[in-house]
């Protein structure tokens, strides 16, 4: 009996037995997911939440940034964040009769997400290519240009986290509620 | 089965609404009403030129071409196809439009699905993709794709729509444009995988977690945070796209989908679920994909694309060609459930009657709607209004402005200057017939 036949006769028996007993599909479900450790995971494990969880080891200071940043951000965020061919980073307003401009300064809630969208998907042509010294040194860059933190503040998985955004409750959630 | 409704003849064919809308019955009974609603027209009912004789063509008389491995339209369809933002593929994002002023019924092909891309979309082996589902569970795994195909499977016709769909709409001047420039982020598939749950009963989820998120393989590993309530309803991991593996550009070889619910959270290219505490407030539910109101709050976790419908047919660009009768259609969807009406207006909203759904009308799926239209040659004002099974009806643009706040400008037609737009969409006919974006 082939091996194949022989799984075929198992799984006949069990489909059998479980309509008999009247198990749930759930307990016929196929398993073929393989265990991995959470240390083979790291690489892919990139999640950083609101509170800091994730974050990884490293720090940057806003005059760190600021050489990265020309390097390889000024060209599509323009010299000071002003916007070029990409997103306006800096200044910018949400409120009054004018243009709404959401920027990290005028709009985005959470420091955190800085660090995270930075990481994964900057610079544009080559994302994941900044070492985790360099995502927080441009962080703090941008943070300074927005005013937010000071000259020389570190910023690191400790000090991101506790960065108070100026629209940090600007936020409603509609789930669960509404929808 | 049609007997009686033959018997009562042309005069039976009720005016249902101002501006030359009949009983959309008309349309199932078949020509003996057709042919009324076209004899009690106010100039309907012209006799037409007689035909030419008629003679063979080239493809009648020689072999025609050989079938080819993988058809593709025929080369006179060759305007049908999606439009682009990004072709040459610069540092920004790309949307590419179903050209749904070409299409009919309710299925797009895989070829014109609309695509919302931030990188371009990866060239992905699938023996070297793995998705990966770990964080608050028992046993974090891995599963290939190949793994994954031996899943029993479930099969949903679904729609799927970019939250930035219909925000021309929004603008404070109509802004004249085709219904794939105005509407066409939206499109509708038969898509077949595994359901979320499934997986999630492997890996031993904490019954305590409400939320995950979801990331894909592309350039910018784009990611979102998702409550384990949607994937204990309906979610599944999708592996074919009418009935093929899914096409690179939405996802190949699995993506997310959550039927009814915001384009942006349908991952594509998903290669990760993590589950965790909370949102993880990526850039997508906090800078983008967040609806800022007047007060300068902005709503947050706006999930379901709320019931809307469109006119295709005709619509912005076309030209009609003189008076008499049309078929008014166009698609209805909602991602709280099915539609349960669709009404039409011709007169701008004076006078409304109700279409004919086409069958089958499913659950969050474009439903497809016809209105038989004796259009007398005079000014019209095309509207579509849709209710979906929970109540909820379109709102109107004065509604709608009435709580998101009145427009700050007229954007370029492929900015989006409101998200989660739903309002009615009119379309003005001018006696010439040109179709044109108005507002009522």
């Amino acid at each position: 009996m082939s091996t194949f036949e022989t799984f075929a006769k198992c799984t006949g028996v069990i489909v059998a037995l479980a309509l008999q007993t009247g198990l749930t599909m759930a307990a016929d479900a196929p398993h073929f997911g393989q265990p991995i450790s959470p240390a083979d995971a790291a690489a892919w494990d990139i999640s950083v939440g609101p509170d800091g969880a994730g974050l990884p080891p490293g720090s940057g200071t806003p005059a760190q940034g600021a050489v990265v940043y020309a390097e390889k951000c000024a060209a599509c965020h323009g010299d000071k964040g002003e916007g070029k061919t990409n997103a306006r980073l800096v200044g910018g307003q949400i409120t009054g009769d004018g243009p709404v401009v959401k920027t990290v300064g005028s709009y985005w809630p959470y420091a955190t997400t800085l660090f995270d969208f930075t990481r994964r998907a900057m610079p544009w042509t080559a994302p994941k290519s900044l070492t985790n010294d360099e995502v927080y040194a441009v962080t703090a860059h941008i943070l300074r240009l927005n005013g937010i933190i000071g000259d020389n503040d570190v910023i690191d998985a400790k000090t991101l986290p506790q960065v108070k955004m100026p629209n940090r409750d600007g936020f409603i959630p509609l789930f669960p509620g509404k929808h | 089965m049609t007997k009686s409704r033959h018997r009562k003849g042309a005069d039976s064919v009720e005016r249902v609404a101002g501006n030359g809308l009949v009983d959309r019955r008309a349309l199932l009974s078949q020509g003996a009403a057709l042919a009324g609603a076209m004899s009690v027209g106010a100039v309907g009912a012209t006799t037409a030129a007689a035909a030419e004789p008629l003679a063979n063509n080239p493809w009648s008389l020689a072999p025609g071409i050989p079938i080819p491995p993988y058809g593709q339209p025929s080369r006179f369809e060759d305007k049908t196809v999606r439009t682009l933002t990004n072709p040459k593929l610069e540092p920004r994002g790309s949307a590419a439009r179903t050209p749904h002023h070409l299409l009919n019924g309710t299925i797009t092909p895989n070829g014109l699905h609309f695509v919302i891309a931030r990188g371009g979309f990866p060239d992905i082996d699938p023996d070297k993709h793995k998705l990966l589902i770990h964080g608050r569970v028992k046993q974090p795994m891995t599963f290939t794709v190949e793994a994954l195909l031996r899943y029993p499977m479930v099969s949903r016709v679904t729609f799927v729509e970019c939250g930035g769909n219909s925000a021309p709409l929004y603008a404070k001047e109509p802004i004249q444009a085709n219904v794939q420039a105005l509407h066409g982020l939206v499109s509708c598939a038969e898509w077949t995988g595994v359901r979320l749950s499934t997986l999630f009963d492997e890996v031993g989820i904490d019954p305590e977690a409400k939320w995950f998120a979801a990331e894909g393989a592309d350039a910018p590993t784009m990611h979102r945070s998702i409550p384990v309530s949607k994937a204990m309803d309906d979610a599944m991991i999708a592996l074919y796209q009418n009935g093929e593996r899914i096409n690179p550009s939405n996802g190949y070889p699995m993506r997310l989908l959550l039927p009814g619910y915001e384009g942006n959270m349908n991952v594509k290219w998903l290669r990760r679920i993590k589950i965790v505490d909370g949102p993880i407030m990526a850039q997508n539910e906090t800078m983008a994909y967040t609806i800022l109101l007047p007060s300068g709050k902005a709503w947050q976790f706006f999930y379901p694309q709320e019931v809307k419908s469109f006119i295709s047919h005709p619509s912005p660009g076309m030209t009609l060609k003189g008076p008499g009768f049309y078929e008014i259609s166009g698609l209805s969807w909602s991602g709280n459930g099915r539609i349960s009406k669709v009404e039409v207006s011709a007169d701008g909203g004076k006078s409304w009657a109700l279409a004919a759904l086409q069958a089958p009308v499913l659950s969050k799926a474009l439903t497809r709607f016809r209105m038989p239209w004796n259009w007398d040659g005079s000014p019209a004002v095309l509207l579509s209004r849709a209710t979906d099974e929970a109540g909820n009806v379109q709102p109107s643009r004065a509604a709608f402005a009435a709580e998101r706040g009145p427009p700050r400008g007229t954007p370029a037609v492929t900015a989006f200057p409101m998200e989660h737009c739903n309002v009615i969409s009119s379309w003005g006919v001018t006696a010439k017939g040109e179709v044109t974006n108005v507002y009522v």
